[in-house]
């Protein structure tokens, strides 16, 4: 899901909305953008109501600097350059040291249970004991709500930053680079997040859809 | 390293796999084993599923927004500011 509105010419749009007033577009483009604004503001301080700080002088700088958006980039590129920013800013000040560039312990090591592998004195080390049972197809509910509320509750779950970079990528439709910028992560690093964020989420639909037996092969 | 690829292995690989972030030796080894391992092609399928349903979820349920706050906020500028 990118921005609302997409293209810069709707982008041009929304921005003359908001000078005229329109609080309506406001409150859009804040729901909108929260969750992705929230966790990149709070990637870079200290506490949650640091990052809420955060968002609020994002937008507020947003609305008194509207008329230097010059549309050479997307509302949504400008709004978060300048969240970036602030955050940024207002991190050295609460002097974080979280280092963002090393991986934590808990972000190495397997994420599906090596259990469910062969043992290495197997005829087939490491493959499949039992394979994944399958899904149900899109038009039988992966897709649909409940399937919604369980991937919810699992990125609400996440280690923070494994949070941030699903939220970003995979619910926001932020590209690797973008991420990568406003997350202070290197490429690789980013794609360790990403990879154990995703699996993390997976194995809660895999449970979700286990539950709802009739789907699962059983072991 | 052997030549083929373990489904332990693979799992661990379906991000890079998915960012195009394989070395072409690599990726080739993932397309062999996939294309004889019915287990490795539906946990794929399922990293698909799983990005396309997270690509579904509405943002605003995921964070809490001070909303209140914010539109307190616009108000305050809309007010305050003179017209442009």
């Amino acid at each position: 899901m990118d921005a609302a509105p997409s293209g810069l010419t709707a982008d041009t749009t929304t921005v003359a909305a908001l000078a005229a007033r329109d609080e309506a577009t406001f409150a859009r483009l804040v729901d909108h953008w929260a969750s992705a604004m929230f966790r990149v503001a709070r990637s870079h301080v200290s506490t949650d109501a640091s990052a809420e700080e955060v968002v609020q002088d994002t937008w507020l700088a947003v609305l008194r600097g509207l008329d230097r958006f010059e549309g050479r980039s997307s509302l949504r590129t400008w709004v978060f350059r300048i969240l970036v920013n602030t955050a940024k800013t207002r991190g050295v000040r609460e002097r974080r040291t979280v280092p963002m560039s090393a991986l934590a312990p808990a972000e190495t090591g397997p994420t599906v249970d090596p259990d469910r592998f062969r043992d290495a004195d197997d005829a087939y080390p490491g493959g499949w004991k039992v394979f994944p049972a399958p899904w149900p197809s899109p038009d039988h509910g992966v897709l649909g709500r409940d399937a919604r509320t369980v991937v919810v509750e699992a990125i609400r779950e996440l280690p923070d930053r494994q949070r941030a970079v699903v939220t970003l990528r995979d619910v926001h439709g932020f590209g690797a680079d973008e991420v990568c910028t406003m997350l202070d992560l290197s490429p690789g690093n980013q794609r360790v997040l990403l990879h154990r964020g995703r699996a993390a989420v997976r194995a809660r639909l895999e449970r979700h859809f286990g539950a709802t037996a009739r789907w699962g092969a059983t072991p | 390293m052997t030549d083929s690829l373990t489904c332990a292995e693979l799992v661990e690989l379906v991000t890079d796999y998915l960012e195009g972030a394989l070395e072409p030796a690599a990726r080739r080894r993932f397309d062999e084993h996939l294309a004889v391992c019915l287990g490795c092609e539906d946990y794929l399928d399922q990293i698909r599923a799983t990005i396309a349903t997270a690509g579904r979820v509405t943002p605003d349920d995921l964070d809490p927004v001070a909303r209140d706050r914010l539109l307190a906020t616009f108000r305050d500028w809309a007010g305050s500011d003179p017209k442009v």
